[in-house]
């Protein structure tokens, strides 16, 4: 550490204003700042001072989501050697995962950090640290098959166009890693929904065993025509199955119990805000179960068990880490009430009631993203217009 | 003397890029959402309006004189109806397939704002001369912007320019595989919004306070 500390101080005249390598002074910032706490402080004016800067919160989010993406590597192994029929431990299924995952979590991060280094360099100002998250997220919320270089093009777009049109970090509209995955599913929906495409080599192996279908509960579940594939359903996934990640889904989405890990972290360290999450959940309970008291013989998702809908596809990832996101979710309190609970509603009304879509979690955080400024002016205004009431009456 | 003074000529080029009317006046925004999926279409579009605002503003300013204030917006509905009539026809008759996918997008020409708006802000106040060269710089400024949307979609959409496939089949063997992003329509905003940032950005003088 203290040798890293000395090799920075060594090279960062060069780097500063005036020396020979000054274009890439936000380069050198962003490793520096990433690596050692800054000692910067503010010098004039009254501040309120905190030791936790965004880039140690964004540092807690990835850790946060370690878990989820463990978990995943080994989900993708172990399906994968599920499907083909090959014996296998848990190395193996690992191992499995490992390689097939981490391209992913590199490429996201390289054409990401390209894009964030070319831009701080055009616009000179810092790096932001908002892509260490979003790089993590991507790889994540995509299936595993999906090809590397659609990744890359959708991380570039999103975050050109999610982001850095809006000003950068702490601008951005809507979540950047949401925008990547919107991307993709309307771009090349071939690779981003179906039957194939959730377990690795699922459509260029040879040997697969006979009746494995590779779908997914959700859609298992969405194109149940009868109550007998309703069941068979939950004989090939029992709750429990849903809840410890025993699923086939997106890398990091399949595991409740890793994501709650994760929601752990951040609410102990305070990073994700306990109310956005509570009522996301709360919303998608709501509107789970009012589906099931209208549920009718036709569409019979509408009688899948309410609490069933919040272990499946990507509500509980969506809830913990996208829909608290704190640039793009309301800021005031009352607000992420609202925000949140929007957001589980609408996510399994998408999911239930569109055929279009199998999955809602995604379109409702980045619909409900795109009203939040509305709901807070609504609310600061509502706020005003109380104190000016209680201010009359005292005059 | 000069065919264009340069006042006239100014008419003829500030439309194409510093007055552009879909990336600085933002008019015509629909028809440049609805008919640039392909490149095709999207000339014709493009030659449609063309004729149809030039000689809408010839009309117009040959008439301004004549035409009573209070009826004026109708007077210039009955004289762009016709001609939209005329093009639809026309393309009817000659390019049926393009007329066929177009469709809708040739009779909205009539509520297109840039000619209503042309003719509202310049024929009603000019000499032919100089109203039929707005019109054309109008049209041809919004005739460009429509084209380049439409080379983009179609070539990352379609893989193909003008039908023609120019992605090698090598590549689709390869894994690549076309944007279904752009042929939606969200994806031509978004077109039209990076050709706006990349003009803003090399003409500062365009960028507001």
């Amino acid at each position: 550490m203290k040798g890293l500390r000395n090799y920075l101080d060594k090279i960062k005249p060069s780097f500063e204003k005036g020396g020979k390598l000054e274009k890439f002074g936000s380069t050198f910032e962003a490793f520096e700042t990433f690596l050692f706490v800054p000692d910067k402080t503010t010098k004039t004016g009254a501040h309120i001072r905190d030791a936790n800067d965004s880039k140690r919160a964004m540092s807690v989010v990835v850790f946060a989501l370690i878990p989820a993406l463990l978990f995943g590597m080994w989900n993708v192994g172990y399906f994968h050697f599920a499907a083909t029929g090959l014996e296998g431990g848990f190395i193996d299924y690992f191992w499995h995962g490992f390689l097939k995952v981490m391209p992913i979590v590199i490429v996201s991060y390289v054409s990401g950090l390209a894009v964030e280094f070319i831009f701080a360099q055009i616009r000179g100002h810092e790096v932001n640290e908002g892509f260490l998250v979003s790089g993590m997220l991507i790889p994540l919320i995509v299936p595993v098959d999906v090809p590397l270089w659609m990744v890359a093009v959708a991380t570039v777009f999103a975050v050109i166009i999610g982001k850095e049109v809006f000003g950068g970090t702490g601008m951005n509209i809507l979540n950047p890693a949401l925008t990547a995955r919107a991307f993709l599913f309307f771009a090349y929906p071939s690779k981003m929904s179906g039957d194939k495409i959730w377990i690795s080599d699922f459509e260029t192996s040879e040997r697969l065993v006979d009746g494995f279908s590779g779908a997914t509960p959700l859609a298992e579940a969405a194109s149940a025509t009868s109550p007998e594939m309703l069941d068979a359903m939950h004989q090939h996934y029992s709750v429990a199955d849903m809840f410890f990640g025993f699923v086939p889904g997106s890398i990091g989405e399949t595991s409740t119990l890793a994501i709650l890990i994760g929601a752990g972290i951040l609410l102990f360290t305070g990073i994700g805000n306990w109310k956005i999450m509570l009522s996301v959940f709360v919303g998608g309970i709501t509107m789970g179960g009012l589906l099931n008291i209208f549920a009718t013989d036709t569409n019979l998702y509408m009688s899948l068990p309410a609490y069933e809908h919040l272990l499946l596809g990507g509500f509980a990832f969506g809830a913990v880490f996208m829909a608290t996101d704190p640039v793009t979710a309301t800021q005031t309190e009352t607000g992420k009430w609202l925000y949140g609970f929007l957001i589980g509603f609408i996510a399994i009304l998408v999911r239930v009631l569109n055929p279009a879509y199998p999955e809602g979690v995604m379109l409702a955080i980045l619909l409900l993203n795109v009203f939040a400024p509305l709901i807070d002016f609504y609310i600061v205004k509502g706020n005003i217009r109380r104190r000016l009431q209680r201010a009359k009456i005292k005059a | 003397m000069s065919l264009f003074s340069s006042k006239d000529l100014k008419l003829l080029t500030n439309p194409l890029n510093m007055n552009n009317p879909i990336t600085i006046q933002v008019l015509g925004i629909c028809s440049a959402l609805a008919v640039t999926v392909k490149l095709e279409p999207a000339v014709v579009m493009s030659v449609s309006v063309l004729f149809v605002l030039a000689l809408a503003n010839v009309i117009i300013s040959l008439l301004r004189n004549t035409i009573p204030t209070r009826i004026r917006i109708i007077v210039q509905l009955v004289v762009i109806a016709s001609l939209v009539i005329v093009v639809d026809q026309v393309l009817k008759a000659f390019v049926y397939d393009v007329s066929k996918q177009l469709s809708v997008f040739v009779g909205l020409i009539i509520t297109n704002c840039i000619i209503m708006g042309r003719l509202e802000a310049f024929a009603l106040g000019n000499k032919p001369w100089p109203a039929f060269l707005d019109g054309v710089g109008n049209a041809a400024g919004y005739g460009v912007i429509l084209i380049v949307v439409a080379f983009f979609r179609e070539l990352l959409g379609s893989g193909t320019i003008w039908g023609f496939q120019v992605i090698p089949e090598g590549f689709y063997e390869m894994g690549y595989a076309n944007n279904g992003l752009m042929i939606l329509p969200p994806m031509a905003l978004i077109v039209v919004g990076i050709i706006i940032w990349i003009q803003r950005a090399r003409s500062r003088d365009l960028i507001e306070s």
